[in-house]
């Protein structure tokens, strides 16, 4: 079975670690502009986002390449950009409905997540494990118990919900008066 | 490497900028960061110049890790001569725009001379170039950020600016990255202000690469994050509570500095600390804290972000502050709550506001209302000066107003912005002013920890905890327990700290990790993507080199033994409840040996032993 990127905003702090291991891995250098994963900061509303290629079954990216330079990484479900062959033409980067291929204006190509081989960088570097490296039909299971916690058992014992690392402190919008 | 190799010389006066190699000599000798600035700046300034003057230059660096993976691998300092202090200043800074610096390829930046027009620097990679900032000028750091982001339609460009505060001349200003982060200290971002200079932007994508070695880099670095994370303080403490965990201990120890320094106890300290930010509010139900935060690369995130109460009387209708932002942390609570007697959470994170958004140190600040509200406690100052606002101790409506008047450098908010010692002298009782060489006390009483008292007296900067921070020691016991109520063995401590902190304040990471990490676990990581052979010996002997370089800086500047001292108060007033009570600063029984074991004179000069010894 595949493994899939697990991202939890709500534990991340904004540290940039996943994106120096990110851009490490893959440029040699310690670069947030190179990061294929990024995270996004809302200051107004003191929240970070960590944010990256999905691995797509249905890859929109890979069907658009002109010259099939995207391909399925059998191994990991990645889909990986073969740099000899992309052209740089970016078409790619359109397709993405979720902007998450970039062009690398010093390489002539496009760069995306590969999940390294299997042993993503990013999941390692995480210190607060809002970045997980976790089987691809269970990502969600977490989160669904931490709901269920909240919204069913949390409310019933009254028990506080504003944990500091815990950020999902709010009420699911249903429970919301 | 580790190090970029080269700076950015910018003259203002002639609207020039040129690259130049970094003297990798003396990198050996002083690392990077404060070490290696504050060099360049001895070699470059008389001590003498006037600090707001265009003989002043002022520095910004970053350390050989900055920018890199290790934890808290992204600090900035900014170094010059401080218009408070008459003495070097040296501010460090987190946030993300060291890191940005060293990513577009440079180590520092010298500033010189002063721009006949607001101007600010533009730095994206190799190149830059000094652009008009006169829209910017007049603008808070908020709105500069603001607007610079805009212009340059870039949202990752970094931003470092000053507040309309330091641009009308307040002397307790500092220099402010992220929007809320802060080289907060010693007047550094009035130099800034002074040259013309508003803002620096940063655009870095060349990245830090070639370590000396890797992948012992990365491992040495992996290790001491789990170390982080397995330290109580490091990996509790500190992102829960933030620095506000020592609110609620420090007042217990009767070593809480309490309006203006009265007093080591505050009976309001339970509502303003750590604790009290996470519980819910009355008013909307939300607590005060929104959640802990990160500067670059750090593993331990004992950043706040906060937001007010939107019905609190400070942020009614004023939709701007209703958001979150950067929030208290223990030293600005102390200073803007304890030592003014407001214990009111909302009313002090919005004042914490303020000072980011125009650029006012918090410490300095807080403490400066509070000598404003003795003055008026003894009648030196009345409503007359005051433009009608009771500046009692405790009141929140006149604090607030204070910060609103300091920061747009209005009313009695121009006299505020004199810092305390020039406040008090120009009302005639300098007595009143708990300053060292000009700068503001932190939150610990000396009366109760003894060995801050040397730290503060002794401090290159002025009053200041983050030169040698014993408390460590005297409060928690780290690396070891010693007594706070003790003199004895207490010069040794301040020494030792003072070098281990100058060393670390020059490599790019945050002394928060000592909470953690001994130099031993420093080192190792220096060592690994640093040329030359970086042992505990030799950073602590780097640490020692910079301590002597700052000193002989002040003497130059004309400072001597003299300012080594404390205010009357601490020195004559005993504490007058808790574990200290009747204990004053036994600053006497610490100063002589301390010298001794810094190979100084009995008047606290350099003797040419230690010049020689230390390569001065």
């Amino acid at each position: 079975m595949y493994r899939a990127l697990r991202l939890e905003p709500e534990k991340c702090t904004g540290c940039l670690q996943c994106e120096m291991a990110c851009s490490y891995e893959n440029e040699g250098v310690f670069v947030p502009a190179k990061s294929r994963i990024k995270v996004f900061t809302f200051h107004h509303e003191g929240r970070f986002a960590p944010y990256t290629c999905t691995q797509c079954d249905e890859a929109w990216c890979m069907h658009a390449c002109p010259v099939e330079a995207i391909v399925l990484d059998e191994a990991t479900g990645a889909k990986l950009v073969h740099e000899e062959t992309c052209v740089g033409c970016k078409v790619c980067t359109i397709a993405c409905p979720f902007g998450t291929v970039n062009y690398n204006r010093d390489s002539g190509k496009v760069v995306k997540c590969d999940l390294c081989g299997g042993d993503p960088w990013c999941a390692k570097a995480c210190p607060t494990g809002a970045i997980t490296f976790v089987e691809e039909d269970a990502a969600g299971m977490d989160r669904m118990r931490a709901w269920a916690q909240q919204g069913i058992v949390g409310l019933a014992s009254g028990a506080k919900t504003n944990a500091p690392r815990d950020k999902g402190e709010t009420l699911p919008t249903y429970l919301e008066a | 490497m580790a190090w970029a190799r080269k700076l950015l010389r910018v003259n203002l006066t002639d609207g020039t900028v040129s690259s130049e190699p970094l003297n990798m000599a003396w990198a050996d000798q002083y690392l990077g960061q404060r070490g290696l600035a504050s060099k360049y700046l001895v070699e470059e300034i008389d001590p003498r110049c006037d600090a707001l003057g265009s003989d002043n230059k002022l520095i910004m660096a970053t350390g050989p890790l900055t920018g890199t993976m290790a934890s808290t691998g992204g600090r900035y300092s900014v170094i010059t001569k401080s218009p408070l202090t008459g003495t070097i200043a040296c501010s460090n800074s987190g946030g993300f725009i060291g890191a940005e610096l060293k990513a577009a390829g440079w180590d520092m930046i010298i500033f010189e001379g002063r721009s006949p027009k607001p101007v600010y620097l533009y730095v994206e990679n190799d190149q830059a170039q000094l652009l008009p900032a006169n829209d910017l000028w007049g603008q808070s750091v908020w709105e500069t950020d603001r607007l610079l982001h805009s212009k340059h339609q870039d949202p990752a460009l970094r931003i470092a600016c000053v507040g309309r505060a330091a641009e009308q001349g307040a002397l307790i200003c500092g220099v402010i990255n992220d929007l809320h982060r802060a080289a907060g200290r010693s007047g550094v971002g009035t130099v800034m202000a002074s040259k013309h200079l508003k803002a620096v932007a940063v655009r870095g994508t060349k990245g830090v690469g070639n370590l000396k070695d890797p992948i012992r880099f990365l491992k040495e670095t992996e290790y001491r994050k789990r170390v982080l994370q397995q330290n109580a303080v490091t990996g509790q403490g500190l992102p829960t509570y933030g620095t506000q965990v020592l609110m609620n201990v420090i007042n217990e120890m009767g070593a809480l500095p309490t309006r203006n320094m009265r007093e080591v106890k505050f009976e309001g300290a339970g509502n303003i600390s750590g604790e009290a930010m996470h519980e819910n509010r009355p008013g909307d139900g939300r607590p005060n804290l929104t959640t802990n935060a990160a500067c670059f690369g750090c593993t331990i995130a004992c950043g706040r972000i906060s937001t007010v109460d939107q019905g609190h009387f400070s942020v009614k209708n004023k939709p701007k502050y209703w958001g979150s932002s950067g929030g208290l942390e223990y030293e600005a609570a102390w200073a803007l709550g304890t030592d003014t007697g407001v214990d009111d959470l909302d009313a002090i994170t919005y004042v914490n506001f303020l000072c980011n958004e125009d650029g006012l140190d918090p410490i300095s600040f807080g403490a400066t209302v509070a000598a404003a509200m003795e003055l008026f406690k003894d009648g030196v100052i009345t409503t007359e000066q005051t433009g009608g606002i009771d500046l009692q101790f405790g009141g929140a409506q006149a604090l607030v107003t204070m910060a609103e008047l300091t920061c747009r450098g209005e009313g009695f908010g121009r006299d505020l912005g004199l810092g305390s010692r020039k406040l008090c002298e120009k009302y005639g009782r300098p007595e009143l002013s708990m300053t060292v060489k000009g700068q503001e006390f932190p939150a610990y009483d000396p009366r109760g920890i003894q060995g801050m008292g040397l730290t503060y007296a002794t401090s290159n900067r002025g009053a200041c905890h983050l030169r040698s921070y014993t408390v460590a020691s005297e409060v928690l016991g780290i690396p070891v327990k010693t007594d706070p109520l003790v003199t004895e063995g207490k010069a040794e401590l301040v020494k030792a700290f003072q070098d281990a902190t100058a060393a670390v304040d020059s490599s790019g990471l945050c002394v928060f990790t000592t909470f953690g990490w001994s130099m031993e676990d420093i080192a190792p990581q220096i060592d690994a993507a640093c040329e030359g052979d970086w042992s505990v010996d030799k950073l602590l002997e780097v640490g020692e080199r910079v301590w002597n370089l700052e000193r002989d800086f002040n003497l130059r500047a004309g400072l001597s033994a003299a300012d080594d001292t404390l205010p009357k108060r601490l020195l004559t007033e005993p504490a007058n409840t808790g574990p200290a009570q009747g204990r004053v600063a036994d600053l006497g029984k610490m100063l002589p040996e301390y010298y001794q074991l810094r190979g100084w004179t009995a008047d606290g000069e350099l003797t040419q032993d230690t010049r020689t010894r230390l390569g001065l």
